[in-house]
């Protein structure tokens, strides 16, 4: 039977510029899974697509924002919490999501991400960890794991990685979640989880770079960075998160690890300045009514 | 009578292998054939195993291929255009 007689038609296909499509990324780079699995958990919430806005900053997690069919924002390096929480602070009413990688998020921005994370704000950050620069050649990262080749360190790395998880955990984030690419239906429930929640929401997704990442280190293609990821992800939910290191060669714990109930910026914004205050300026027609601009 | 189907859009496809290797009933394989831009695309080896479960649309990093469950009468089931 062909398919085409039963004039079907992919519901992720609603949520994507089609005039954009085929992606930039190379073949077997896990973003577009990731992208699925994000279209997926925004299908199925009730959410205002209307109201929804994604940020992201440069590099190949960056080219999200131009590619989803929502109101989109593609900002300057490494600055996409900092325009993500100008957006939510001046229209509470958004839903704001920033979909960006590790070198854009951990690395260039990394003070912001710690900031975010400490302040609570309402957003839900998407770190698309491919352990390397990807865009720009392959040049060695904050989560590059140590011993790692790239076009920056030809004799491995010597720099301990970061581990994103424990950093937001320790700034003080209201959930933090890990998975990796493999983890398709895990992702999109996780992904559901958050959307509905408040706070800061940080999930790390783990990504094949079969350009960069896996071809310098001779870890084959990018099918076997998935069946890796298969073979060594433990699934951990409530692990403390200074047991979740990403070490070469061994367990990558995966799963959801910090689930808390804390303040966000602007409920506790609201309750320190009390209820004379109004985040919205008074409007124009607002002040011709009080009659101000007939008298000057 | 399958329970559901593959529609593949050939040209937006890399050739990167995830949806024949997640397939939970090996229901595709890439075929020999190529595209426009020189991948070889999956083709359906084995309609009648196919269960409509979409795994290989979730992890088509391109968008490329999607599965969808049919009914009875043989239409497709929340997909149509």
């Amino acid at each position: 039977m062909s398919t085409t007689d039963l004039q079907v038609h992919n519901p992720v296909e609603d949520l994507l510029r089609q005039d954009r499509i085929p992606t930039i990324w190379c073949p077997g780079c896990g973003i577009g899974t990731t992208v699925n699995s994000f279209a997926h958990a925004l299908l199925k919430q009730d959410i205002d697509l209307n109201k929804t806005a994604i940020v992201s900053g440069i590099g190949c997690s960056g080219r999200v924002s131009g590619y989803m069919n929502l109101d989109s924002f593609h900002t300057t390096h490494g600055r996409a919490i900092p325009f993500a929480t100008g957006l939510k602070l001046a229209n509470p009413e958004l839903n704001v999501i920033v979909y960006s990688g590790d070198g854009d998020l951990a690395a260039i921005g990394g003070n912001h991400l710690i900031h975010a994370a400490r302040r609570n704000i309402d957003i839900l950050v998407v770190c698309i960890n491919n352990m390397i620069y990807a865009m720009t050649g392959g040049q060695a990262a904050a989560t590059t794991p140590s011993g790692s080749l790239s076009t920056t360190s030809p004799y491995g790395s010597y720099e301990p990685e970061l581990n994103l998880v424990q950093l937001v955990d320790a700034a003080g984030a209201s959930f933090v979640a890990r998975w990796t690419a493999y983890h398709v239906m895990q992702l999109e429930r996780t992904l559901e989880k958050a959307l509905k929640k408040k706070g800061f929401r940080f999930i790390e997704v783990l990504s094949p770079c079969p350009t960069y990442y896996q071809r310098k280190n001779n870890m084959g293609d990018a099918l076997q960075a998935m069946l890796d990821y298969k073979k060594r992800s433990k699934i951990k939910h409530g692990c403390p998160t200074w047991e979740t290191a990403i070490v070469p060669g061994g367990d990558i714990i995966v799963g959801e690890f910090v689930d808390r109930e804390r303040e966000d910026y602007l409920t506790r914004m609201r309750k320190q300045l009390g209820p004379h205050y109004s985040e919205f300026p008074p409007q124009w027609d607002e002040q011709e009514s009080m009659g101000c601009s007939k008298e000057c | 009578m399958p329970k559901g189907a593959v529609a593949i859009t050939a040209e937006r496809c890399k050739g990167c292998g995830f949806c024949v290797e997640f397939c939970p009933t090996h229901v595709l394989e890439l075929s020999n054939a190529f595209n426009a831009k020189g991948y070889h695309p999956p083709h359906v080896v084995a309609p009648e195993k196919c269960s409509g479960c979409n795994l290989c649309g979730m992890y088509c990093p391109d968008f490329a291929i999607f599965g969808f469950r049919l009914q009875e009468n043989g239409q497709a089931k929340g997909v149509s255009k």
